[in-house]
């Protein structure tokens, strides 16, 4: 109840068709037409997107290897610890340490600081999934494979990461929508003249509550139940599935 | 070179170490440029002078330490303590007797009700406390349901109940989670035992059930206290600024006053707090 009386609120507010963020005057769907002529908004969204998927990429590439590399080449608990630290550590310390990283090296802030910021954490999180799969998998595979006389990058590419799949999958869903709902790295990092979603949304509620806030938000909260009931899905499936291929 | 059976092992061994430098390499050198080194610059930083457009003089000095026990930024910290702790305790209150009833539900029903713990935590963490906003400002929800009754307007927002409620909503979800999993290990079977032996249901919570599960209420405080603590995005929306947090300071100090050592130093005041905490409930994990 506590938790879902303020979202269900707010979805109702966002089909007010008055022009107060408060009191409701009846249905309309007119704050939802007004989003789209937004260009702020609009270009917030894009910029979301691109930093999502960017960051996903990076942090699904070296999250993976990284997983791979700590459960098979390494016994050291510091470099587990070291990856972790990421997903552990209080954004904002990420954020300010990120921030004067940039400063000294005097990199102009923008999209692309903002992605890799991104990918920095959501690498931990990739990680942490793919090595959950990895420690529960079966090596004779792969002994078998480098007995057949396969080499070390073929048995991974053939056994190791089809094995993996699923909790790759996993890993870059979850990137990808922590990435969407971050909100005080991305604030940090990005500069002035970008801005991706959830910064938009916090200035414009800086200067005052909208009906319009509303409705944007009544579609974010929809985007985001669906991601996350997609990707209950997904790892529902990815469990079913054998891990060996026999 | 000679015979086959000494060199192969030796360039397995070498093939299992060139492995590892090929896997561990990047993810290990992207850690260290983006977070080893800029962890080791906001600790640096804290002991050099601010530059006069921002930025910093690489000269030493302790001022930013003795600047943090001004008396003004001490009540800071100490109301962040105030508030973080209080939204800790609630989220425990509250937190405690819903994992254990959902520890108690049928298979099937325990899963439903997990998600539906979870499923806020999902979605965005702005818009979440925005929704606050819309229920407890002066033209607001509440208020609005109050005057029906002739009561009213209350000030609801803008003040530290509201921070504390914020926090409280925002990170409930990570209280119940270890709670619910370490009420769900427990064996049925000891509580059944104290029963049987005569103790009331209150005295087998007090003395079964509630210490077994220490270690999980430790962990949920610490997932709800560590995010509150470093908090500035609640304490700025709902709290109206006359709340601030250290989060809010750092905040400050790093994107308006561009005072950046100062930062540094308020940043690590925020990491020492959050790493005693850790000593302590990685104490009493072990104990447990």
């Amino acid at each position: 109840m506590f938790l879902y009386a303020p979202i269900l609120v707010l979805v109702v507010m966002s089909f007010n068709s008055g022009d107060s963020a408060y009191t409701y005057e009846g249905f309309s769907l007119e704050w939802y037409g007004e989003l789209a002529g937004d260009e702020r908004i609009m270009s917030g969204v894009v910029n979301t997107l691109i930093v999502a998927t960017g960051s996903t990429v990076i942090a699904t590439v070296l999250g993976t290897m990284l997983a791979v590399g700590l459960a098979r080449h390494s016994r050291s608990k510091t470099l587990d610890a070291l990856a972790l630290m990421p997903a552990v550590l209080p954004d904002l310390v990420l954020a300010i340490g990120l921030l004067l990283f940039y400063g000294l090296i005097q990199l102009t802030l923008g999209l692309y600081s903002a992605v890799l910021a991104h990918a920095l954490f959501s690498m931990a999180f990739v990680a942490a999934v793919v090595r959950t799969r990895l420690t529960g998998a079966d090596t004779s595979l792969e002994e078998a494979s480098r007995d057949l006389g396969a080499g070390p990058f073929t048995t991974f590419m053939k056994i190791t990461l089809p094995q993996l799949a699923p909790g790759i999958v996993a890993g870059a869903l979850l990137a990808f929508t922590l990435s969407l709902d971050e909100f005080v790295i991305a604030y940090f990092t990005i500069g002035n003249h970008e801005q991706t979603l959830p910064i938009v949304i916090y200035s414009m509620i800086r200067f005052g509550v909208t009906p319009k806030i509303n409705a944007l938000a009544a579609i974010l909260l929809l985007v985001s139940f669906t991601a996350v009931i997609a990707g209950q899905r997904m790892t529902k499936i990815g469990e079913r599935m054998p891990r060996a291929q026999d | 070179m000679k015979d086959k059976p000494e060199a192969r092992p030796v360039s397995l061994s070498r093939g299992r170490r060139l492995g590892a430098f090929v896997f561990l390499a990047p993810g290990l050198a992207y850690l260290v440029v983006l977070l080893l080194v800029p962890l080791a610059l906001v600790l640096s930083y804290t002991v050099f002078q601010r530059g006069r457009f921002g930025g910093v003089i690489y000269e030493f000095t302790w001022e930013n330490f003795e600047r943090l026990f001004d008396s003004l930024y001490l009540r800071v910290l100490v109301d962040s303590l105030e508030m973080a702790g209080l939204a800790t305790l609630i989220a425990l209150l509250l937190g405690y007797p819903t994992a254990y009833l959902i520890a108690r539900l049928p298979r099937k029903w325990k899963t439903i009700a997990l998600v539906a713990i979870v499923l806020p935590f999902w979605t965005n963490f702005i818009i979440r406390v925005y929704a606050w906003i819309i229920l407890l400002s002066p033209e607001g929800l509440i208020n609005g349901w109050l005057q029906a009754f002739g009561l009213g307007p209350y000030e609801l927002l803008y003040n530290r109940g509201a921070v504390v409620l914020g926090l409280l909503y925002s990170y409930l979800p990570l209280m119940v989670l270890p709670l619910y999993a370490s009420i769900e290990k427990l064996d049925p079977q000891l509580r059944e035992a104290s029963a049987n032996l005569g103790a009331s249901a209150f005295t087998t919570f007090r003395k079964v059930t509630l210490p077994l599960t220490v270690p999980g209420v430790f962990t949920g405080c610490l997932f709800v206290f560590v995010p509150s603590f470093g908090n500035f995005v609640i304490p700025e929306m709902l709290g109206g600024g006359k709340s601030a947090m250290v989060g809010n300071l750092i905040r400050t100090e790093f994107l308006s006053a561009r005072d950046w050592p100062f930062g540094s130093a308020l940043a690590l005041a925020l990491i020492a707090v959050l790493l005693v905490l850790l000593v302590v409930q990685a104490w009493v994990t072990r104990r447990a």
